[in-house]
């Protein structure tokens, strides 16, 4: 405040003689006011992690897969794709303003099922983005410009970084009850009876799998009755996925709900991450789709998105592209890819279960079925703040204050230990 | 019913359009002057020797993974590329005022730089700040300042048609003329599309304008070291101008300079009063880099930032940056003396007068239109050339264009 102040007085002096107008000039700023952001909450908590000397400490805040040493994990068919592409000594030309076609195209089709009608009508368009964030903001761009209801129906809680996205881009945040505390599961009479009260063409966001922070899925039959009433009060329907195949270990069954969604009518908008999945987060790989009625649609959707994201960068980063493409188009690196895939979804799957074990060892008379109910890389524990405070002081297990943990930090080393810590402050 | 059955279609980007015309076309000795991007002489791309000895060092090197890097970037991959614009000494960074965003590509650069001010600058939001930009000027400034929220968008008198020059008369008068506090977007060197830059003198006077007026300096610097092949004589203007003092921004591109195109890598710099009014800025910078795409792609900052911090890298570095350059000046050379030796009306100093990658050839639409209709010679409607598309086996052909679109075109 001082410094404003301060700034202030040698404004209106200069104002006075002309000679201290230059000094004002140089000694004031234009960004006097400019507040300090909030500290990012998770950064945050990874930033105490780094500060803490215990051995034992755990970073369960961490939203990107860990081996069961705790490493950062580069799939096997990364590297070979890698080895591949270097080999062919490409150029760097700039890549059409939608992306990578190799790219875009497989990423549909990974999405949607080779033989989706929908892509065999050619009535998708897909654009390769900035990861999940990047298609996100182009999706929120373009509803912000071409749909006339300006609400977007979040479930509540939803990824935090879903709100600003869509705020950014002039969308307006509501919420549809989605995670039921009481029983660390989907609130499932909670979410039909908010839902079925959303006015017409308002959009709803739906995470395909894996939710983000709670793991909490719909099951089938829930997801076709979400799907019943969605169509009853003509919602437009946007799909997060960020985790095919992370979730289940299965690229198919974790794009279930996707899918059945379009086979029930519904032309979704839909952002696919490539991160967890290859592993390529720092490579930024995804893909934003807009499934309309007809090819004709399709195209004049496809320019009106390359005029939205021409002006925020140009076009998309080759690197992480052509490696996710040559992956997907390459059959043996296809099918180690599913392994390695497959494999990450098991450790997770096995900790939890471990997780789950090791709390019944220590003698904890509560209810952790919602550990291995829920999936994906993040839990919702249950924890209440207090509990997470204790946790992070006493034992130095580094969480988010809503109880989530990142099981991809939890390894077969540290899964006793953690189980530990929770009955210790549970009980 | 479908809820996108009002949307409308929209027109190509004209410099896309036209690389997609030239690659449909069979004509044989088709030549393709649109498109900003490096050829060599044989009109192919060229991945710089030095990024190819990079990135195999970094594909071998099993110590990296693919991890997300931080919200800002590549550390540095930041400071070393603000130190080639600043160079090295630059009391600015000594003083710890300088910090940087890495961005995709220049555009994004610019785009982050929009956002921020459209945010911050001239009051909060205030949507009503002019924005300048030249006249012409790159055909996205525009429409990158229009989306981050600015309703003003004007242009500064630049290129003045009849004498193929800078209008430095009209530049100042707009400079004296705008409102105070209007942002003006400054092409560091070798101006896109006219290849024309102020003098050091007229930059001088420029600069003493803008600091009486109160205007804010926005660089956009996508060309240094491929202008006159040395990155210090290039950015000589942007340096000048933090000499000066001014609170800055300066969006840079290495997309020609490294031949990165695709990979995306851009670098926002940042000159603040001091360190305090940094460290608020970069933390509003972050969140909305975390709106916007997160944060940004690994592969292109690792091999500039492993390039310039390693002086063997960076010595390889700058020899080939000088490659590109002096072939462009040799084709500049080269077409001004065809047209000449030809006897095509008209004075052709300009083509080696004017800097950097393109060149505005003076000729007229309807010229254009004969160019590309007629010779297969593919350029842009304001008769901008990319001074790359011309080798050695091409030059006579498009010297005899233009000749034939001269004397046949009106």
């Amino acid at each position: 405040m001082a410094l404003l102040k301060s700034n202030k007085v040698i404004y209106c002096l200069g104002k006075i003689s002309p000679s201290l107008g230059v000094v004002s000039a140089r000694n004031s700023s234009w960004w006097g006011g400019v507040q300090m952001g909030p500290p990012d909450p998770i950064l945050g908590v990874s930033e105490a992690y780094k500060r803490d000397t215990n051995p034992k400490k755990m970073n369960l805040g961490v939203g990107a897969y860990r081996d069961d040493q705790g490493k950062p994990f580069v799939l096997s068919c990364v590297r070979k794709a890698e080895a591949v592409i270097t080999a062919k000594q490409m150029d760097k030309e700039y890549l059409a303003i939608g992306g990578l076609g190799e790219f875009t195209k497989s990423c549909a089709q990974l999405a949607l099922g080779n033989d989706n009608e929908v892509l065999k009508s050619g009535r998708n368009i897909t654009v390769q983005t900035i990861s999940g964030t990047g298609s996100l903001r182009i999706g929120a761009n373009f509803l912000s410009r071409f749909h006339g209801p300006r609400d977007v129906y979040l479930p509540k809680p939803s990824w935090g970084n879903h709100t600003p996205i869509f705020r950014d881009a002039g969308m307006q945040l509501k919420a549809y009850r989605y995670y039921d505390p009481s029983t660390c599961g989907f609130d499932f009479k909670g979410a039909l009876d908010d839902i079925s009260k959303i006015p017409e063409q308002s959009v709803i966001m739906l995470h395909a799998c894996a939710h983000n922070p709670t793991g909490v899925d719909p099951r089938p039959e829930q997801w076709k009755e979400i799907s019943d009433i969605v169509k009853k009060r003509n919602l437009l329907v946007f799909f997060d996925m960020a985790y095919q195949g992370f979730a289940s270990g299965d690229i198919d069954r974790d794009a279930w709900a996707v899918r059945y969604f379009i086979e029930q009518g519904h032309n979704i908008l839909l952002s696919q991450s490539f991160a967890k999945n290859m592993g390529l987060y720092g490579e930024r790989v995804g893909g934003f789709t807009v499934v309309c009625n007809d090819a004709e649609e399709a195209k004049r959707v496809e320019s009106q998105l390359k005029i939205l994201i021409r002006p925020i960068y140009s076009n998309p980063p080759m690197n992480g592209a052509r490696i996710a493409a040559t992956i997907l188009n390459t059959p043996d690196l296809r099918s180690l890819w599913l392994e390695e895939v497959h494999g990450m979804a098991n450790r997770i799957i096995k900790m939890r279960e471990e997780l789950v074990a090791g709390l019944q060892k220590e003698g904890s008379t509560h209810n952790w079925q919602h550990v291995t109910d829920q999936i994906g890389m993040f839990c919702f524990t249950g924890l209440k703040p207090e509990q997470v405070e204790r946790l992070t002081k006493e034992f130095s297990v580094y969480m988010t204050k809503d109880g989530r943990i990142s099981m991809a930090g939890v390894t077969s080393g540290n899964v006793g230990y953690l189980a530990h810590g929770i009955h210790a402050v549970t009980k | 019913m479908s809820v996108f059955r009002e949307v409308p279609q929209a027109a190509p980007v004209a410099v896309f359009k036209l690389s997609q015309d030239f690659n449909n076309d069979q004509f044989p000795k088709k030549v393709n002057l649109g498109v900003g991007a490096y050829r060599t002489d044989e009109g192919q791309p060229w991945v710089l020797p030095v990024v190819k000895k990079v990135e195999k060092i970094v594909v071998h090197d099993d110590r990296l993974n693919h991890e997300y890097l931080p919200i800002l970037g590549l550390p540095e991959f930041r400071s070393s590329a603000s130190k080639i614009a600043l160079g090295d000494d630059s009391p600015a960074i000594q003083e710890n005022r300088v910090g940087a965003v890495q961005c995709l590509g220049g555009t994004g650069a610019l785009k982050m730089g929009a956002e921020f001010l459209r945010r911050f600058y001239n009051g909060n939001n205030n949507t009503k700040t002019p924005v300048y930009v030249s006249a012409p000027t790159w055909e996205n400034h525009n429409a990158v300042f229009a989306n981050a929220g600015f309703e003003d968008i004007r242009s500064y008198k630049y290129w003045d048609a009849e004498k193929r020059g800078l209008d430095f008369a009209g530049f100042l008068g707009d400079l004296e003329s705008c409102p105070e506090h209007s942002i003006f977007v400054l092409h560091a060197c070798a101006h896109n599309p006219t290849g024309t830059d102020p003098t050091h003198e007229q930059w001088k006077q420029i600069a003493d304008t803008m600091m009486r007026r109160n205007l804010f300096v926005f660089f956009d610097s996508a060309y240094q070291g491929f202008a006159s092949g040395s990155l210090d004589k290039d950015a000589w203007a942007v340096r000048y101008f933090v000499s000066m003092d001014f609170e800055m921004l300066c969006a840079q591109s290495f997309s020609k300079n490294f031949g990165l195109y695709n990979e995306r890598v851009g670098n926002l710099t940042i000159v603040a009063r001091d360190a305090d009014n940094l460290k608020r800025i970069l933390s509003q910078m972050e969140m909305i880099v975390r709106t916007t795409w997160s944060n940004p792609p690994s592969q292109g900052a690792r091999i500039v930032a492993i390039t310039l911090n390693s002086p063997e890298l960076f010595s390889e570095w700058k020899d080939n940056v000088k490659t590109m350059a002096d072939r462009v000046l040799l084709m500049r050379a080269q077409l001004k003396a065809k047209l000449q030796a030809l006897g095509t009306p008209g004075t052709w100093d300009h083509i080696t007068e004017q800097i950097g990658m393109f060149s505005f050839t003076g000729l007229n639409p309807k010229q254009v239109e004969y160019m590309v209709k007629e010779r297969h010679v593919y350029l842009m409607a304001s008769g901008r050339i990319n001074m790359c598309g011309l080798t050695t086996k091409n030059i006579d052909y498009v010297a005899e264009s233009i000749h034939e679109a001269v004397t046949k075109v009106q």
